[in-house]
């Protein structure tokens, strides 16, 4: 693994400039997952969101690699066309045999967990030589913050509205992660920006594995957090710290905790500096508060069964 | 013209045959009926190592076109072939292929759209998708869908015109009837439709570019649109020329229509697709008769040659436009507003009656086509024409 002072020696794959917000996640998980990929040359496939549209305004671009948006749900199939097309290409003898070229697709939690689920299973199952890579802020953040299957319960959204009949999301979240896992892909991570050093050593297992990957990345939206754009990685941290975001992988079906947290702090003290949770900590919601607390806890003591003890 | 070696195949057998002469390096596909036997025989040359191409089975037709449209960015000669309900649910990606200028070569086995679900053919599928941007051919017989199979590969790479193309052939009738089919060699094909020279491919790593920009603050999209435009009329001239190039190989002519008897023709029907046998012999009956009829049948369908379809009907009083799809609202079925507009600007402009038929593979019996040729006969001595669109043969 590349030192702090290596990757800093690393071209940005993802020029500055772009117009993502101020603190916003995802040029961040981008970053540290290009990093990972070394010097073998990448191809980038993105769904349609905020990482496309901010980075890709004709006619420019930030990306200083080979890079194709499609649609919001085939961001995992056109990446996947993309690898079959190196591997025909080197069939046809038009591309070198020994030719190394890594390929990924990133997606946002709307364009993957909900729209492009499917494309994204199939891409895994057919066992195509790529990463999968979602940036997950937990809501439909570039239509304007609808809720999705990763919104966290009790989260406002603008389609999960607070009020005297409704207190936000009324769901649990889906666990993408575990159902990736599910698939029997030789390696399976969930992230977070706020452990680069973490994030960027599974971006770099996942892009040395041979056949699928995926890694789901945490990346907090501050204008839809309701967070000040300087406490992104602070509030990433709280997920990881509370337990609401462990940070694991699971590597030919090992499932392995990446970073222990010894004393795991309170669920509310990742939720009380975000502006979609206030409600909840207005009187009269203790117990939906608790509930979130007893989802967290049950989850955490699952998932902590899986682990081997490596 | 070089030899050729006739067999007795389906219309399916022959496009998946004229699929692995092209030799594509990506076949992204998805299974659904009619359209199986393509992908199953193609399947069959990837097991037997007879082809280079990374055959992609993905899990839905959407996934399909979009795994193409990423394989063709990245510079692979592309080819898959759908139907029905799986060219509707790529309607999304249809768009973007055309949109970004990506060479897609797509059989389309004609069949018709749910509801009520129906598995036999008619040409609702292709011609929801006519505004798509894709040019489209269509085929009469096994023989012309494997022709155009390998006219489509190098219309859609020619660097002027850099557009998708789907090769339509009738759903069971074509593609699972057995037809005698003359089959171009291995090398002269793989000379006709020659390699694929990409630019700005993504997998170009030393010159890297992006695919699919957004154009939406005030960006150049109407540009964009205009280019397209342009490149789909440039197009006219390249299929002209690679007909005329492919009848040189192959001995079979190709025109972007096919005239019977127009020469001196009164009254003319105007089809596509395999019902353009039982048109042509139907008139042929009449003509034994006396009967000055004469039949037209479109085998290119966008671009749409208006020009062409204008001379064709120069000399007609009646004209009967077969329509094998709906457009559900309008005065009658796609080719029916086609054929019309063709003739607004035309010196002589003939009654044209429209008539909706064989939807759903519902039966097109000579009788019907041969009621056809009588309300032209009757229009051109003087009847009124009937109110359209007629339903044919419907109960």
């Amino acid at each position: 693994m590349a030192t702090l002072k290596e990757l800093t020696h690393r071209e940005d794959r993802l020029a500055g400039g772009h117009r993502l917000c101020a603190g916003c996640g995802a040029s961040i998980a981008v970053r540290q997952v290009l990093l990972g990929a070394g010097e073998d040359p990448v191809v980038v496939g993105c769904a349609t969101g905020c990482l496309e549209v901010s980075t890709t305004i004709y006619p420019y671009t930030s990306w200083k690699t080979p890079f194709i948006h499609n649609a919001f749900e085939n961001s995992a199939a056109t990446i996947s066309g993309v690898e079959a097309a190196f591997k025909g290409l080197k069939r046809a003898g038009k591309i070198p045999a020994d030719k190394r070229v890594k390929f990924v697709a990133f997606g946002g939690d709307g364009g993957t967990y909900d729209i492009g689920l499917q494309s994204l299973s199939g891409a895994m199952e057919r066992g195509h030589d790529m990463v999968y890579v979602c940036y997950d802020n937990g809501a439909y953040m570039n239509t304007g913050i609808q809720r999705s299957s990763a919104t966290p319960k009790g989260a406002w959204a603008t389609t999960a509205q607070v009020g005297p009949a409704q207190a936000g999301k009324q769901q649990r979240r889906k666990d993408l992660t575990q159902i990736m896992a599910a698939h029997g892909i030789p390696y399976v991570a969930q992230a977070s920006i706020s452990h680069w050093k973490d994030l960027t050593e599974k971006a770099a297992k996942a892009f040395a594995v041979e056949g699928p990957a995926f890694i789901n990345v945490f990346a907090p939206c501050p204008r839809g957090w309701r967070i000040p754009f300087d406490k992104t990685v602070e509030i990433a941290k709280l997920a990881v710290q509370t337990g609401f975001w462990p940070l694991y992988e699971v590597e030919d079906g090992v499932w392995r905790q990446t970073v222990k947290v010894v004393n795991r702090k309170p669920v509310e003290e990742f939720l009380r500096p975000q502006g979609r949770f206030k409600h909840l900590f207005a009187p009269g919601n203790e117990a939906l508060l608790a509930e979130i607390q007893a989802d967290v806890d049950r989850a955490w003591e699952q998932l902590q069964r899986r682990f081997s003890e490596a | 013209m070089v030899e050729q070696k006739v067999v007795a195949a389906t219309g399916n057998t022959v496009v998946a045959e004229a699929m692995r002469q092209c030799k594509p390096d990506v076949v992204a596909a998805y299974p659904i009926t009619p359209q199986t036997t393509i992908v199953e025989e193609f399947a069959a040359f990837v097991a037997k190592g007879r082809v280079h191409t990374e055959y992609v089975t993905v899990e839905s037709e959407h996934s399909a076109m979009s795994a193409c449209i990423g394989a063709s960015a990245a510079g692979a000669r592309v080819m898959t072939a759908t139907s029905s309900q799986g060219l509707a649910l790529m309607w999304e990606e249809l768009y973007i292929a055309s949109g970004m200028r990506l060479p897609i070569v797509m059989a389309n086995a004609n069949r018709a759209l749910s509801a009520p679900i129906n598995i036999h053919c008619d040409h609702s599928d292709a011609m929801g998708a006519r505004d798509a941007g894709w040019i489209m051919l269509f085929a009469e017989t096994a023989q012309e869908a494997y022709d155009n199979t390998i006219m489509a590969v190098r219309i859609a790479e020619d660097y002027e015109v850099l557009l998708p193309v789907m090769s339509c052939l009738d759903g069971f009738i074509t593609t699972h009837s057995i037809d005698r089919v003359s089959l171009l060699d291995d090398e002269s094909v793989a000379g006709f439709v020659g390699e694929r020279e990409a630019e700005r491919a993504l997998l170009d790593l030393e010159h890297p570019v992006t695919h699919g920009a957004f154009a939406g603050l005030g960006g150049p999209y109407l540009e964009f649109k205009k280019a397209q435009r342009q490149a789909i009329e440039r197009s006219r001239a390249v299929v002209k020329r690679v007909g005329d190039e492919y009848a040189a190989l192959s001995g079979r002519p190709f025109g972007v229509l096919e005239t019977w008897g127009m020469d001196d023709a009164e009254v003319a029907v105007v089809v596509i697709g395999s019902t353009a046998g039982n048109v042509r012999h139907v008139a042929r009956a009449l003509r034994a008769d006396g009967k000055k009829v004469g039949v037209v049948k479109i085998r290119c369908f966008r671009p749409f040659p208006y020009a062409e379809l204008a001379e064709a009907l120069s000399g007609v009083k009646a004209v009967a436009v077969m329509d094998r799809a709906e457009s559900f609202g309008a005065e009658g079925g796609p080719l029916y507003l086609e054929t019309r507009s063709a003739l607004y600007d035309a010196s002589n402009r003939p009654a044209v009656v429209g008539y909706v038929y064989g939807l759903g593979g519902s039966d097109v019996k000579l009788e019907l086509v041969e009621s056809v040729y009588g309300d032209l006969l009757d229009i051109a001595g003087g009847a009124a024409a009937p109110a359209g669109p007629v339903y044919l043969g419907a109960r």
